[in-house]
């Protein structure tokens, strides 16, 4: 530090103590609520900032369904959960997989049409799902595959955020690796598996992280091509329950909110290093 | 940048990238030159044949005044996205930047929101201008403010902006971080040396430096204004009250499943197509071009 400033660095806090607490205060009235009951939160206004003592029974409502005193009823969360974390994981496996293949392969070798290839991948970096949406529901529904796994996850493998990731990538791995492994014997797979993959693993982390909020989060898709409630994933649960509108019991909407909220935040959290070096190298 | 060393193979890569090209061939390429074809096909009242009318489905949507206002709400909304979310970040990180101890502390503490999903975030804020209950509500209307996005569309508007830009501030002020960071303490250190103060330093110095981020944010965050957010739409107004939210990605998914106009949804996906390409090609101009080191 060449100067010192300290009200500044006082200011700085305070605007990030700030900060922290205006980006906490939605998620902790969120867990307020959820630990109220329905009458409580009814009749506060507004809502009380401390929280109440229905935790328990709240959450086993969210997650096991069941009847609440005031009469709706409640689908159970946990499925919904269930289906959240498959397409989740699916889709973040399914595309680090095939990006890191399809990467491997626009690199490290020489083949007809291989710039064509590379365009062809490139090109759907520009087009998020939500503007095919028409078109790749009636190729999903053509194929027979609404409401399965198949058809929430793989129209969302198509994108090749991951494939130019890896690409950028491959392409500073230093040549003598590869060299050294040609001398040392070893095929193209054997220097990919061995060489390549163990030097891809922050990268892969950090996509792996990216991907499953990404699939986690997903809204529309799964509102077009899921009619039936037990393919729901957790974000579309969440809505159809304030979709009501006539009574809603907002106590078991915020803890079905909670639950939905704590997988992913759990993953950045745990992968907080490695997500911070993909997010920012991978825009470069 | 292309490699010296390759591995020969006739067969090899294209077994390595068959999965990629396959997916993408179905879900990606099929269905967009299926907006394209349906974007100049009428169908017929009773679901019949699809007949070639050309550009009538876009004239048609140029001359409707509902999907002018759609284009109109969604500059309008992202341009408010995009700027306050960038403004509120960047001062986070520059903070956060000046701040020597605590600064991964406050890191963690501000970049978990990035795992919440816009439905939920969207909840959460329905939730906080939802009355009787609603905390934010309470404190407006007790400020004299008659808060009500059933029917105010400045209302729903500010509403849905809030719940966007909240959610995007993790990943704007990583972005912003990560940038400032980047920047040569010794550059800054002789500014001081020569004088200049904080705010000085920050304009002339540190801000052009941060360009090619801004710029890189700034389109992300238009991107995202256009399209992830319309889960949060969907969660809070339905793009309501009457039109007022329905964000161009909202009315094509609108159009195309609750008013099952196919023609109509499809020149409108089309046209946002034009949109994101344009998009991205701008940013992969400017970032060509303006790299600095």
């Amino acid at each position: 530090m060449v100067e010192r400033r300290p009200w500044l660095d006082a200011l700085a806090h305070a605007i990030l103590i700030l900060g922290v607490l205006a980006v906490a205060f939605p998620v902790y009235l969120t867990f307020v609520a959820s630990t109220q009951s329905a009458q409580e939160i009814a009749s506060s206004a507004p809502l009380s900032l401390l929280p109440g003592r229905h935790l328990a029974e709240n959450y086993r409502l969210a997650l096991l369904g069941g009847e609440t005193s005031a009469g709706s009823r409640f689908a159970p969360g946990l499925p919904m959960l269930g289906v959240s974390l498959v397409m989740a994981l699916t889709i973040a496996i399914g595309k680090i997989v095939i990006s890191l293949l399809s990467a491997f392969a626009i690199v490290y070798f020489r083949f007809p049409l291989r710039q064509l290839v590379f365009w062809a991948i490139f090109v759907t970096l520009m087009l998020p799902v939500e503007v095919r949406i028409g078109p790749t529901y009636e190729v999903i529904a053509d194929l027979g595959l609404l409401n399965t796994y198949v058809g929430l996850t793989v129209p969302l493998i198509a994108s090749a955020t991951a494939t130019f990731l890896f690409r950028q990538f491959f392409l500073t791995v230093p040549d003598e690796l590869v060299e050294a492994a040609r001398v040392d014997g070893a095929g193209p797979l054997r220097f990919f598996w061995d060489v390549l993959l163990p030097m891809s693993r922050t990268s892969i982390a950090a996509l792996f992280v990216i991907q499953f909020i990404y699939g986690w989060n997903q809204y529309l898709w799964p509102l077009l091509v899921t009619t039936d409630e037990s393919m729901y994933p957790i974000v579309l649960g969440i809505k159809r329950l304030i979709a009501g509108e006539t009574y809603t019991e907002w106590n078991i909407v915020m803890a079905t909110a909670m639950l939905a909220m704590l997988p992913p935040v759990v993953v950045v959290l745990a992968m907080q290093r490695w997500f911070v070096k993909g997010l920012v190298d991978s825009e470069k | 940048m292309e490699k010296r060393v390759r591995f020969a193979s006739r067969w090899l890569p294209w077994v390595l990238v068959a999965p990629q090209l396959v997916i993408v061939g179905i879900f990606f390429f099929w269905p967009a030159a299926q907006a394209l074809l349906h974007s100049v096909m009428e169908q017929d009242v009773f679901g019949g044949d699809l007949h070639f009318i050309g550009a009538d489905n876009f004239r048609r949507l140029f001359n409707d005044e509902t999907y002018l206002q759609s284009f109109r709400v969604t500059a309008v909304f992202s341009l408010l996205v995009a700027g306050i979310g960038l403004a509120v970040s960047l001062l986070l990180a520059v903070m956060a930047d000046r701040v020597v101890r605590g600064a991964r502390a406050y890191r963690t503490l501000l970049i978990w929101p990035y795992a919440v999903a816009p439905a939920v975030a969207g909840v959460l804020w329905m939730f906080m201008f939802a009355s009787p209950m609603g905390v934010v509500a309470w404190a407006l209307q007790q400020a004299g403010i008659d808060w009500n996005h059933r029917l105010d569309s400045g209302h729903a508007l500010s509403l849905v902006v809030l719940a966007a830009v909240w959610k995007q501030i993790s990943y704007n002020f990583l972005f912003f971080l990560a940038g400032l960071q980047a920047i040569p303490r010794s550059l800054i250190e002789a500014a001081t040396i020569d004088g200049a103060r904080p705010w000085r330093r920050f304009w002339t110095i540190v801000f052009p430096l941060l360009s090619p981020t801004t710029f890189f944010l700034l389109v992300i965050n238009v991107v995202y204004a256009f399209f992830d957010t319309f889960a949060i739409i969907d969660a809070t107004t339905q793009g309501g009250p009457g039109k007022d939210t329905a964000i161009l990605v909202y009315k094509v998914y609108y159009d195309g499943f609750k008013a099952l106009d196919m023609g109509g949804s499809a020149a409108q996906s089309v046209i946002l197509m034009a949109i994101v390409i344009a998009l991205t090609v701008v940013q992969f101009r400017y970032i060509e071009r303006k790299v600095q080191y």
